[in-house]
């Protein structure tokens, strides 16, 4: 059993824009079960954030309690990290979020820490438009509990050693679409040529990005009868279209036939391309991604792929007109700023 | 690209570097885990049947395994695993292994062999067919075999002890010698009925400089290796306090090295080249200059200038190196005025050349235009069917690790042409492939990969190695930094094998190489695939191993370039599709 990676890296691997090379965003050595599909996702996040040459130590990585909520150690060893109470992390996030809201929040939870325990915290954190990326690692059961059914398990589908679920699932893009979310996507742990570009397009979004990532648990949930594993994933999943996401620094190279793609500027300039692939969808229209992901649903089908975005969404510091700085840059001035501007708000009020 | 065919002996063989470089393609990796082990008599065995003089060559090999090796490649400043050194600290530390050598048959097979020369290759022939039931002659004009072993490696590199130690377990199966004995003529040899001869003589003739003045110098000029030759039979005890090397190869650093133990102050080697182009391996330059010998580079010898009979020094014109578009250099003069530098010995070093007046040429042996014996290069057979070469004596100057790979490949022909089959007949490899699993995530070899950069071998004294000419410099690496430099070795020999049916393309061991090797992409033609891999497989000498089309008809590509042999792929597979699998590769010999 190998406790830590070798150190040795390729020596022609690509450097970013800053100089640091996909090395410098990995954490520790998994210890999640081999063949994890969570091991997959934080791949295509570390891939995602040297990509955007952002800077690790802008990044905050928050989780809560579960099999996904472990991978944070795994990915921006270099960037801070929050493990949080079990389905408490939005509160941790708007927390932080509130306080200084230059950092890059990014949280990991799973099917459990999100649809169950912290169903209340995540329906509030969608509502509010809290700015920060949320994955979900779903896999459909509680892996660290030997792989009981979790809430996002679909209604049939049965687990290793499991009976049927009977239960209806929760369908976590088609709540969040319902709560006001202002960019919902789903895809694939096994498809990083479609994850790693949502995760870029949901780093750029001003608001809360939700991506619902399938993530087979090769332990417990990844035989034929679950809904869950790769071969079932990969049958019935159906993308709304290709997505190519393209930073604010790069010049863009690719060509696209009009009409056909959509071309979204993103608020940091980036420039995000979309392909539709399902006719029926507009994703920039909510009713339209409600009416797609529940008729796919209702086929047996995954929609995966960008599903819905608000190209004019407004984050909670908007709303809220919070201090542009965070607060840590507040100095005594700022917040005493002394009589004479105490004297003229209150003659304001008279 | 068409899937890999690892059912192919020479695929997995390339994967080990190390072994693929060795010209007698030594099962490196295997006898490094034994030395790491410390089953010193198991890793010195390994050795002595693929090269025969493991300890000879744990202290002067060429190692061309070295800079093949792919701790260089991976970046961070690496260094080689000391490959060579390791192999000393096998024979340093063995015990008795008589025991373990072949068993000569009592009862011989009636067929009769000449050795002309008693080298490298010639005693590996010996080797591989006195276990055979052979009888074997040698004839050699020293008093004792080794060949240039003895002759031209100065002890200080060699030990004696060691040379008499391997060269004694051929002879001493049995092999009849007659030493101190020239051959002067083939024929005499043909005439006494061998069923085969083989001629392994060396290049003994070296290179020397028609310049003025070279009648005049007269004794104070010497051409290199007979000067070596004649330190090592004691016939020469010493030079003068002035010594000019000429040349850049290896015989020159020994000859400087030695001068230096023979009473020579001011030694100097003087070499045409820029230093980079010289042939001498870099350690063996390192040492010279460590025994504070300067190496003054871009001289080109003009004249020897001689006063009174009495060798005064020599004259040089400085040049510089110029390439044109094909890279090939010419040596253009700077217009300086010559160098004049002061001498009372000068040892010519440039070369050596082979030498064949005592082969008639009405024997079936045809020579080329360069009056080269016309040789087969797999079988090492003359255009006369008995008559075989190998070594320097085939194909012109190499080393001793190629004489050994030639003597395998001679004694294999020597042994179908005695039993009338063909010689091209040539027996495939053996090969084995067979899993390191020992349990989920173990390994029956030590996977971690070592940070560790390359140990030093430790040295003798300067000042006392210098008044001693016979006391070994290098002392070889002690057990515990033995294991250390071992510990290196990135086990290329333990395969990483993958079977398409078991793979669910999960990614994991994607995401988990460190190196960025693997990559499931779509299939493309090689010079395509190179470039759309997750780090570019810029190192068109190493393969692409490709697999069949997966479900989603995307393939697997790994790069065999900077792979670390680390296993992490196989530990995270959950379905074993990658698989860490030993691959034993040995050249097959004579008699298999």
């Amino acid at each position: 059993m190998s406790y830590q990676s070798p150190t040795f890296r390729h020596p022609g691997l690509p450097v970013n824009d800053l100089g640091y090379t996909k090395a410098d965003y990995e954490g520790a050595i998994s210890t999640l079960c081999a063949g994890c599909g969570h091991d997959s996702i934080s791949g295509a996040i570390v891939r995602a954030c040297h990509e955007l040459s952002l800077e690790p130590h802008r990044i905050a990585k928050l989780s809560g309690i579960g099999c996904s909520s472990k991978t944070p150690t795994y990915f921006l060893g270099k960037s801070h990290g929050f493990n949080s109470v079990h389905g408490r992390m939005p509160s941790v996030v708007t927390g932080a979020a509130m306080a200084n809201r230059d950092l890059l929040y990014l949280g990991v939870s799973g099917d459990g820490d999100t649809a169950s325990i912290g169903m209340g915290q995540f329906a509030h954190a969608v509502r509010r438009n809290l700015n920060m990326v949320y994955i979900v690692m779903n896999n459909g059961c509680y892996g660290l509990t030997k792989g009981q059914d979790s809430a996002t398990a679909d209604e049939g589908s049965a687990s290793k050693k499991g009976d049927p679920n009977p239960f209806s699932a929760i369908d976590l893009p088609g709540l969040a679409l319902q709560l006001g979310a202002t960019f919902v996507a789903r895809s694939f742990s096994g498809d990083k040529g479609q994850l790693v570009p949502l995760i870029k397009a949901a780093i750029s979004h001003r608001g809360f990005a939700l991506i619902d990532v399938v993530s087979p648990c090769v332990t417990f949930n990844n035989n034929t009868e679950s809904t869950k594993s790769y071969d079932f994933v990969r049958d019935h999943a159906q993308a709304t279209g290709t997505v190519d996401f393209v930073p604010m620094r790069e010049e863009i190279t690719t060509h696209y036939v009009a009409g056909k793609t959509h071309e979204v500027t993103m608020h940091d300039g980036s420039v995000l391309h979309l392909e539709k692939v399902s006719e029926n969808l507009d994703p920039f229209d909510r009713l339209s991604a409600m009416v797609t992901l529940e008729q796919h649903r209702a086929k047996g089908h995954i929609l995966t792929g960008l599903i819905y975005m608000d190209k004019d969404s407004r984050d909670l510091h908007d709303v809220l007109e919070t201090s542009r700085r965070p607060l840590n840059a507040l100095q005594e001035p700022d917040l005493c700023p002394g009589n004479k501007v105490l004297a003229n708000i209150n003659a304001s009020l008279r | 690209m068409n899937p890999t065919d690892i059912k192919n002996p020479e695929y997995f063989h390339k994967v080990v570097d190390c072994q693929y470089a060795c010209p007698a393609h030594t099962p490196v990796p295997e006898y490094i885990r034994l030395i790491a082990a410390g089953r010193y008599d198991d890793a010195y065995m390994v050795n002595w049947e693929s090269n025969v003089f493991p300890g000879i060559l744990g202290r002067t090999c060429d190692r061309p395994c070295e800079p093949a090796c792919r701790r260089g490649r991976v970046g961070n400043g690496e260094e080689p695993v000391a490959i060579c050194r390791l192999k000393r600290v096998a024979a340093d530390n063995k015990s008795d292994i008589s025991a373990r050598l072949p068993v000569v048959p009592e009862q011989k097979n009636g067929k009769r062999i000449a050795l002309i020369g008693a080298g490298p290759a010639s005693l590996t022939v010996a080797r591989d067919l006195m276990p055979l039931g052979y009888n074997i002659d040698i004839y050699d004009n020293q008093f004792a075999g080794g060949g240039m072993m003895r002759s031209q490696i100065p002890s200080f590199r060699l030990p004696i002890t060691v040379l008499d130690e391997e060269v004694g377990y051929i002879l001493d199966m049995g092999v009849v010698t007659h030493f101190d004995t020239e051959v002067s003529s083939l024929a005499s040899i043909v005439e006494k009925d061998y069923d085969a001869i083989f001629v392994g003589t060396g290049a003994p003739r070296g290179k020397g400089l028609e310049l003025p003045g070279l009648e005049e110098a007269g004794k104070s000029v010497h051409i290199g290796i007979d000067w070596l030759a004649s330190v090592a039979f004691e016939h020469t005890e010493q030079i003068g306090k002035r010594v000019l090397v000429l040349g850049g190869g290896n015989t020159a650093m020994d000859c400087c090295r030695t001068s230096r133990r023979l009473g020579g102050e001011d030694v100097r080697v003087v070499v045409r080249s820029p230093f980079a182009d010289m042939k001498a391996s870099p350690w063996e330059k390192e040492d010279a200059m460590h025994e504070g010998i300067p190496i003054l580079d871009n001289h080109v010898p003009k004249e020897f200038v001689v006063e009174d009979g009495k060798l005064q020094g020599m004259l040089f014109e400085k040049v510089k190196a110029e390439y044109d578009a094909n890279g090939k250099r010419s040596l253009v003069p700077t217009g300086e005025d010559l160098v004049f530098m002061p001498a009372d010995d000068v040892l010519m070093a440039i070369g050596q050349d082979n030498a064949f007046p005592w082969v008639e040429r009405d024997l079936g042996v045809e020579f080329d235009k360069w009056d080269m014996p016309i040789v087969d290069k797999t079988t090492f057979q003359s255009t006369n069917p008995k008559v075989f070469f190998g070594g320097d004596a085939a194909f012109g100057p190499e080393n001793v690790i190629t004489a050994v790979a030639h003597g395998h490949q001679a004694a294999v022909s020597i042994d179908l042409f005695c039993r009338a089959e063909p010689v091209s007949k040539r027996p495939p490899p053996f090969t084995n492939l067979v899993t390191q699993k020992m349990g989920i995530h173990e390994w029956s070899y030590d996977n971690a990969v070592e940070v560790d950069k390359r140990f030093m071998v430790p040295m003798a004294p300067l000042e006392e190695s210098l008044r001693n000419r016979k006391l070994e410099v290098e002392l070889g690496f002690d057990p515990a930094t033995g294991y250390r430099e071992a510990e290196r070795c990135f086990n290329c020999d333990v395969q990483t094998v993958f079977e398409e049916a078991r793979c669910i393309e999960c990614d994991a061991c994607v995401d988990i190489c460190p190196t960025d090797c693997i990559t499931f992409t779509e299939n493309a033609e090689e010079p395509v695939l190179r470039q759309q891999l997750s780090a570019p497989a810029n190192n068109p000498t190493q393969d692409l191993y490709v697999s069949a089309d997966l479900p989603t008809r995307r393939v697997m590509v790994k790069d065999e370039d900077v792979c670390l042999h680390c296993g992490l792929c196989a530990e995270r597979c959950p379905t074993a599709a990658w698989d860490m699998q030993k691959f034993l590769y040995n050249v097959a010999k004579a008699g298999q």
